[in-house]
């Protein structure tokens, strides 16, 4: 269970960067994505990774898993949901500005002079 | 319990969105705007007036560490003042040169802008810190591309992809913290830590590196500055302004993390992140102040200018003793409003002429003049607060006799640059006029240089409040007692 676990979140991690490291927009949106995955298995995994357990009370439960990491990895997917959808409108901006979807620039563009 | 300390948190919450339901109505939206940054700098100052003991705000009355806690502490009133005015004056800015009406949500964007970091300088819970960095940075990406154009949109996505990857770090950090003490409330984690059994000291040694490593990348620590020329060159004007107080939300970060949850005096850290901290300062410094140097076009020798200052912060808050606390925190001061009016100049000289410093059209003696004070502000020359920070940082730092040569050094390149950028921008000209200066733009910058010769009148009685701020910081018993926790 945990070697499963740490195996997804590596290989999560690495197509991400792999894919970060892309100098085009759109690998580079998924390439964030998957790094979000894998950071939300790992938050997962932080609070003990115990199956079949319930995280909220009921009367049947024997025992409990630790509710808070779930809470964590809740909200953690709600805000990369959301800066996905920003960095993809900009990212399409971008395109449609510029005619292309590289992520570099030229040297007098990084310097600020738009003459 | 006083709810006065969620207010500035919940006032731009509000009004936010209200703003954007009135999104036709330009000039209602600069008013509710204005007033509503107004209304945060009074609160600020109510709060400053009542934070000489740490107090606990909790969220849906949840005893911490279980619930979410605000805590007001000096530190966190003196940013929240510092945040407030700057964003007063830079609004004004905006509004008087028009850079609001080139969108339509730029007030709204501002607002959000500002309970991000309210809530980032108040939160007594590191994974609340996360989500308020987070409420910040999307703020700021809208800001950021407020007024569009196909250079700005490109350096935008360079600077969301950069806080994306900073973000997914600062989640593993959480997730190694927590998986090892089991807490993640600041006061909560400050007892935990010092307690830790030595099995565990390596992983939080790693937790800790990440951390720091994320708030460096915040507040643009050589060797993770790379975003921040590219983003602030191509910024708008106003905008560059407000994200002067971006970089110190990095800086504030870190030293929270230094003087409370990890500091030296814990066995499982030690001297660690300040060994990590100082020479990465000392480097920012360097390259800053070389960058000042060889900048070619003037928004790109603001942003250089400013990554210089934020070395000459950090070495002061890495040296990590109260002394030099307190002046990395007058200096701070300074270095926020300076780089603020270094790039609202920087705004009004572009509009005139090209970015690039070549020979180009004539400007007015009055840009002449705020340019030439914000520069010695800037490089630390008497007599604004600038020089008496450097001073009260060497002061502090009586033996690193490298520090100080870096920090001479640094400030006679700064000097240099500014010199070379503003004798051609000023004195190489051609007898093309340019337009009129805009009264009510350069009474904005004006006003933060103001603030500046304000801050060196009464640099007593600011040091005196400031030593009393960093010997909080550095002695934080009332403030984890603050948090209803025993410290061992």
């Amino acid at each position: 269970m945990e070697i499963l676990i740490a195996i997804a979140i590596g290989l999560l991690a690495a197509c991400g960067l792999y894919l970060v490291l892309r100098q085009r927009t759109w690998p580079l949106i998924v390439g964030l994505s998957l790094m979000s995955y894998s950071v939300n298995l790992f938050l997962f995994a932080s609070g003990r990774l115990a199956p079949g357990l319930p995280p909220i009370i009921s009367k049947t439960a024997t025992a409990y898993t630790d509710p808070l990491p779930q809470a964590l990895v809740l909200t953690a997917i709600v805000i990369s949901f959301g800066m996905t959808a920003v960095i993809v409108l900009m990212a399409l901006g971008a395109w449609l500005t510029a005619g292309h979807d590289r992520t570099d620039m030229t040297a007098n563009t990084a310097e600020g002079d738009d003459a | 319990m006083t709810h006065w300390i969620i207010a500035p948190v919940v006032l731009p919450a509000m009004l936010a969105p209200l703003l954007l339901l009135l999104r036709h109505d330009q000039t209602v939206q600069r008013i509710l705007g204005l007033a509503g940054t107004a209304a945060l700098l009074g609160l600020a100052l109510v709060l400053l007036a009542i934070s000489a003991e740490p107090q606990l705000y909790r969220l849906g009355d949840w005893p911490a560490p279980f619930g979410i806690v605000l805590v007001l502490d000096r530190l966190a009133a003196l940013m929240l003042v510092l945040t407030a005015l700057l964003a007063l004056i830079v609004q004004v800015y905006a509004i008087a040169t028009g850079w609001d009406r080139r969108g339509r949500h730029f007030h709204a964007l501002y607002l959000f802008q500002l309970m991000g970091l309210n809530g980032a300088f108040l939160t007594g819970d590191l994974f609340n810190l996360f989500v308020f960095f987070e409420v910040l940075l999307i703020a700021s990406y809208g800001l950021m591309v407020h007024g569009a154009g196909r250079d700005r949109l490109r350096a935008a996505i360079q600077y969301v992809a950069f806080n994306l990857i900073a973000s997914t770090l600062f989640l593993f950090a959480l997730g190694l913290i927590y998986a090892v003490t089991g807490t993640l409330n600041m006061a909560d984690l400050a007892v935990k830590i010092a307690a830790l059994p030595a099995g565990d000291h390596a992983l939080i040694r790693v937790a800790a590196i990440l951390l720091i490593g994320v708030f460096a990348i915040k507040g643009a620590l050589v060797p993770l500055q790379f975003w921040l020329p590219g983003t602030y060159a191509n910024a708008p004007g106003p905008v560059a302004a407000l994200f002067a107080i971006m970089t110190k939300v990095g800086a504030y970060a870190i030293l929270r993390t230094i003087t409370l949850i990890l500091p030296a005096s814990s066995p499982a850290i030690g001297p660690l992140l300040t060994d990590l901290l100082l020479p990465a300062a000392g480097l920012t410094l360097l390259v800053g102040a070389i960058g000042t140097l060889g900048a070619s076009t003037l928004p790109r020798l603001a942003a250089l200018a400013a990554i210089a200052s934020i070395g000459t912060l950090f070495i002061a808050l890495a040296a990590n003793t109260p002394q030099a606390t307190a002046a990395g925190l007058y200096y701070m001061i300074n270095s926020t409003l300076a780089t603020a009016a270094l790039f609202l100049i920087a705004d009004q000289i572009t509009a005139r002429r090209s970015a690039a410093l070549v020979s180009g059209p004539r400007l007015s003696g009055l840009h002449a003049a705020l340019f030439f004070a914000t520069a010695i502000a800037m490089a630390g020359l008497p007599p604004l607060s600038g020089f008496i920070g450097k001073l009260l940082v060497l002061d502090s730092l009586r033996d690193h006799a490298i520090l100080w040569t870096l920090i001479l050094f640094s400030s006679f390149l700064m000097i240099l640059g500014f010199a070379r950028a503003g004798s051609t921008l000023f004195w190489n000209t051609t007898d093309q006029a340019t337009a009129k200066p805009e009264p009510a733009a350069l009474a904005a910058i004006a006003s933060l240089l103001a603030l500046l010769l304000a801050l060196t009148v009464f640099a007593g009685p600011v040091t005196g409040w400031l030593t009393l701020t960093a010997e909080g910081l550095h002695a934080p018993q009332p403030y984890i007692a603050a948090n209803g926790l025993e410290a061992n």
